[in-house]
């Protein structure tokens, strides 16, 4: 079966920075595919070249074992793509954005209510609202139901839960899943390093590099076992005594604790007595769960 | 033609719906034409004149039943020589014209108030005028075409030239610009839709909008302003629909070599209105410039239009007259269009 996305050794350079810099990724049909990573990492890049807007530099993009340069118009019926921040006539209604948007790929709202009737049901309710008038997590269901109506068998969402609440998110999440299980490919991009759970399989972007690839649990299972909580009354005492410890590769602040990467001989009894010679009384230290962020650090640590 | 017509339609709906933009393309317009037409006028009536004579004769009597009845002239009364300078600085007059006769020659003199320079040289023409007739060195003179020199006629073509360049040029680079913000252009070009699809839904909108501002502009011009009507209202329509053309695909290039709304809106305003008022010949007599803005006048496509518009307007002429015109904006246009079509095609 040919991979739904395939890039490789994708490169785009915007003067002097590289958005892109030889990005190779393999992404199988029916995957929900996460872009995990900062502002700026080069996310929407490599969106905007899978949706065929931009050209790469240098390197190769197939979607659907079709080239993106070459192929793009066979594409675009292919596939829905919806850009950062919701892009939708905000002086036009909720039903009349999505006529707009059916009439422009010749399709029928009818035809392909069944697929976005999950998304679009709440916002059935009033038709005839501005679309600027929506919040931003009705915004982010009318833009979703705008990219669907088509019927694509790809999806590329760049940052499609950012500027939304909570509850919001993780009914946007839910629905991708539900997409996912009708069989549509999608490609999601975030920078809440927390939404990488909901995905099938992640990459980890910085700074146009992919530094991980793979489902979350098997980015994150070399790090379990090897990664502590650590809190006391004297959080900058805490972090520069642990800091010097040789069991300890890595200490950083994470939360409200400190996050402790450390070498297999880690003791955390014996830490603790160390601590308490060195006049910290009240430190504790325990196992942590390690997260995608934990992963994101250590990747970009060792630049 | 139906993805067309859906992307018409909701052109029309993002300018019907921008109530406050489209009441001001509708009414700038009529208001520019009712205040150059009508409040703004560089002709001078009514200057009010006083006369001194030394020596009444036959001429003076006659120069001065001249200034009486001569509209342009109000005649405040004969005065003393002493009280000439009071007059002038009150205000009470504004010109004052000395008749001296010695040994049977009238001579004139004339004193006018000159703070304002352009009515003082338009009264002291004048005066000339009416005294010079006297000294035997007869010059009629005839003004073809505008006998009353009305400025309005003057100005119509300019307005309309400005017009076009304003509504065409920044309102098609700001709605465009403004898909480009916040990313429906993207959306759009995404689309299996073709790019010259997308602007053709773009600039009929306006073109239709400009054709309503045209059609309220003629009728004014031929109504309330008082142009003559003659046959040649045909070809100063086709000549503005050419020039509304022109006017839209600057608009277009604008688009395509800035990225928001502001620039948008001040490379509109800057590069195109400006030279427009100044340079175009619309206000300022091309003939006075100097050499170099002389030619950079002739880049400037409302130099053509207002100049093939005169000679339309107000001389009546025949299109053979405005073949020339009709040509400049004609390569102007291709040049434009061809340049913006490329650059919109490449940019994404």
């Amino acid at each position: 079966m040919t991979a739904a996305i395939a890039t490789e050794g994708l490169t785009k350079s915007y003067g002097s920075v590289k958005a892109l810099d030889n990005v190779s990724l393999n992404i199988e049909p029916g995957e929900l595919f996460g872009l995990i990573g900062p502002d700026g990492a080069g996310k929407s890049t490599l969106h905007r070249i899978l949706a065929t807007l931009l050209k790469p530099d240098a390197g190769k993009a197939a979607v659907l074992g079709l080239d993106v340069v070459r192929y793009y118009s066979q594409l675009r019926d292919r596939i829905g793509y919806m850009p950062e921040r919701f892009s939708l006539y905000h002086d036009m209604t909720v039903m009349e954005n999505l006529r707009f948007f059916a009439s422009l790929f010749g399709v029928n709202i009818a035809d392909s209510y069944p697929l976005i009737a999950p998304v679009f049901r709440q916002l059935s309710k009033f038709p005839d609202r501005m679309a600027g008038k929506l919040s931003g997590g009705m915004k982010q269901k009318l833009a979703l139901s705008c990219a669907l109506i088509h019927r694509p068998e790809i999806l590329l969402l760049d940052e499609p839960t950012t500027g939304v609440d909570a509850v919001s998110r993780s009914e946007f999440w839910d629905m991708l899943g539900s997409l996912r299980e009708k069989g549509i490919t999608i490609v999601v991009s975030t920078s809440y390093m927390d939404e990488a759970t909901r995905c099938g399989r992640i990459a980890v972007i910085d700074k146009g590099r992919v530094l991980a690839a793979g489902t979350p649990d098997a980015l994150t299972r070399h790090m379990s076992g090897k990664l502590y909580n650590a809190v006391a009354s004297d959080m900058f005492g805490l972090l520069t005594r642990l800091r010097k410890m040789p069991e300890i590769t890595d200490c950083y602040t994470f939360g409200s604790t400190l996050h402790l990467i450390t070498t297999g001989r880690f003791d955390p009894a014996g830490a603790i007595g160390y601590l308490k010679a060195e006049g910290i009384a009240d430190a504790r230290i325990y196992p942590a769960t390690p997260g995608i962020e934990d992963i994101f650090i250590q990747l970009t640590r060792d630049d | 033609m139906t993805i067309l017509r859906s992307l018409i339609r909701k052109e029309a709906l993002h300018i019907v719906r921008d109530r406050r933009t489209m009441v001001i393309t509708l009414v700038m317009p009529v208001v520019l034409l009712l205040l150059f037409g009508f409040a703004i006028s560089t002709e001078v009536n009514n200057v009010r004149t006083v006369v001194v004579v030394d020596r009444h004769n036959d001429q003076t009597r006659d120069i001065i039943e001249c200034l009486q009845v001569n509209e342009y002239f109000s005649f405040v009364g004969l005065v003393a020589d002493s009280d000439v300078e009071r007059l002038l600085r009150d205000g009470d007059a504004e010109a004052a014209l000395y008749l001296r006769t010695d040994v049977g020659l009238t001579s004139a003199h004339i004193v006018v108030d000159a703070s304002n320079p352009t009515s003082a040289q338009a009264a002291a023409a004048y005066l000339q005028g009416l005294t010079e007739g006297d000294a035997k060195k007869i010059a009629v003179t005839y003004t073809l075409y505008n006998p009353q020199m009305k400025s309005a006629y003057n100005f119509v073509p300019g307005i309309m030239g400005m017009i076009f360049i304003l509504i065409c040029a920044i309102m098609t680079s700001v709605s465009i610009v403004s898909e480009k913000e916040n990313g429906t252009m993207d959306l759009l070009l995404v689309s299996p839709v073709k790019p010259t699809t997308i602007i053709i839904g773009k600039l009929v909108p306006y073109f239709l909008l400009s054709c309503i501002i045209l059609a309220i502009m003629l009728l004014m011009a031929y109504t309330v302003l008082g142009l003559p009507v003659s046959y040649t209202v045909m070809t100063v329509a086709a000549l503005s629909l050419l020039y509304i053309i022109l006017s839209l695909s600057i608009g277009l290039l604008v688009s395509a070599l800035v990225s928001d709304q502001v620039s948008a809106l001040i490379v509109s305003a800057v590069l195109f209105m400006l030279p427009v008022i100044m340079l175009s010949g619309m206000i300022f007599p091309i003939d006075n410039m100097p050499a170099a803005l002389q030619w950079i006048s002739c880049a400037i496509p409302a130099r053509w239009y207002i100049s093939a518009m005169r000679k339309l307007m107000i001389q009546r002429l025949e299109f053979s007259h405005v073949i020339r015109e009709f040509a400049i904006l004609g390569a102007m246009t291709a040049a434009l269009l061809a340049l913006a079509l490329g650059k919109f095609r490449s940019n994404p």
